[in-house]
């Protein structure tokens, strides 16, 4: 039995195995409708997070299984002190599958190191939330038509987006990309990675202005970067429009730049480059349903010619 | 120096860090065997000024000893038979330790679900670097307890 703790869980090869069951999935939904007939999901979120919950029910509801949970920990029983070793042993009596959502850190694994079913980690704090980072991956590869050989702007945020962090770590392992970290001084990506990348050889540029370097990118991760998070007000007004996307920043580009953001954005994208074909933020939303979907398949062990 | 006994069979632990030896007569779980032990605290060293030993009658191979090294590196370990010296022992680095030093992130499960074994494991042998098993928190040796 396996359980998805982390993106880097599942090597290369059984991530292009996976991205081809979702790609698959996209191209012929019908196909998997039923393969997970008589099966449950239980969503176990100690706190509200209603977009992954979403997704995680919409993929199993696609693949013809059901869905049970509960969605802040006030109405669960850890509210009345069970542990989560205790709860996942409950569920693993009346579910098959578990996607579960923590404040702390670690939490999932501890419930995998309990569980009697699969358990995918679906957020544990600050510290991984894999699925995002899949999905991703899974537009990448289906935008781009290949995980490797591109230049990723990174924008916003790159000091606590935990996203971020993720999927640099996941994408160093492909061959051929390059970063360009794009935040304010006070915002910068950790030391940590960027030893990482000068270990390895990967080249990388941190520059403050988006303008500056949105022409030479192959695609764009933007980030909300948080007034909080800025020492003071009159850095975050000085610096604030540097990272919002806007239609003139987004002509600089070139034609066939991807944007992606995990969303929800607030304002550091503006609502008129929706429209852009360029836009792929909403269709990430898709591939991360695919991608649950895939993982979900991949987990029980159903059979991909199933059905 | 107080003189204590020789022992015939089971090892000498010297240059203890003055003050550690009750705690490192915890971590092996001596307390829980009944073999003669002699804790000496305080003893004067030359290179220390002032050290810890613990003389143990026991045979050294039930014992996990590796803890040590992640406790302290500079201990060294003298197995004894027939009242005599007959190997020195060097430590390695534990790739896993149980419940010797706790998680301090604050967000780390460990802080609310009490029951949890603390568990670190070797993340860089090189630069002495565990994180914890849950949440990935590091732990340096240099910060140690
Ligand atoms: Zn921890």
């Amino acid at each position: 039995m396996r359980h998805l703790m982390s993106p880097l869980d599942f090597t290369t090869e059984e991530l292009d195995e996976l991205f081809d069951l979702a790609a698959d999935i996209e191209i012929d939904p019908e196909k998997y409708a039923h393969v997970c007939d008589g099966k449950i999901l239980a969503t176990a979120f100690y706190e509200p997070s209603t977009r992954t919950r979403l997704s995680f029910e919409a993929a199993m509801l696609r693949l013809g299984g059901k869905v049970i949970g509960f969605s802040d920990a006030g109405s669960s029983s850890a509210a009345k002190g069970e542990s989560v070793s205790d709860t996942i042993k409950v569920i693993s009596q009346y579910a098959d599958i578990c996607a579960m959502r923590h404040p702390k850190e670690g939490a999932a694994f501890v419930a995998a190191s309990k569980s009697e079913i699969p358990v995918i980690n679906a957020g544990d704090g600050g510290h991984q939330h894999p699925t995002q980072t899949l999905a991703d991956l899974m537009t990448i590869r289906s935008m781009h038509g290949k995980l490797d050989g591109f230049k990723i702007g990174l924008c916003g945020d790159l000091k606590f987006g935990r996203t971020v962090h993720s999927l640099i770590n996941a994408l160093v392992r492909y061959d051929d990309i390059s970063f360009v970290f794009i935040s304010p001084p006070e915002l910068r990506v950790p030391d940590y990675i960027t030893d990482m990348l000068k270990e390895k050889n990967i080249p990388y540029q941190e520059v403050i202005k988006l303008e500056d370097v949105i022409a030479d990118l192959d695609m764009l991760y933007m980030t909300r970067v948080q007034k909080e998070r800025f020492f003071n007000e009159e850095d975050y007004v000085r610096l604030k429009d540097f990272y919002i996307l806007t239609k003139e920043k987004m002509d600089l580009a070139s034609k066939d730049m991807l944007v992606l953001h995990p969303l929800p954005r607030v304002n550091e994208i503006s609502v008129e480059v929706d429209e852009d074909p360029r836009a792929c933020y909403f269709k990430q939303v898709k591939y991360g349903m695919y991608v649950r979907m895939a993982l979900i398949m991949t987990l029980l062990e159903i059979d991909t010619e199933a059905g | 120096m107080l003189n204590v006994g020789k022992i015939e069979e089971g090892f000498v632990l010297d240059h203890i860090q003055a003050g550690k030896s009750m705690s490192i007569y915890e971590h092996l779980g001596l307390d829980k065997m009944d073999c003669t032990v002699a804790i000496i605290k305080n003893a004067r060293s030359k290179i220390m000024g002032k050290k810890d030993i613990l003389k143990v009658e026991c045979d050294i191979d039930t014992l996990d000893l590796n803890v040590l090294a992640f406790i302290d590196h500079n201990i060294t370990i003298n197995v004894i038979k027939a009242g005599e010296i007959i190997e020195k022992r060097s430590l390695k680095l534990p790739k896993e330790v149980r419940n010797v030093i706790k998680c301090r992130n604050p967000r780390c499960i460990t802080s609310i679900e009490q029951e949890l074994p603390h568990i670190f494991f070797l993340a860089d042998e090189e630069k002495e670097i565990y994180r914890c098993k849950y949440c990935e928190e590091k732990y340096s040796q240099k910060d140690k307890f």
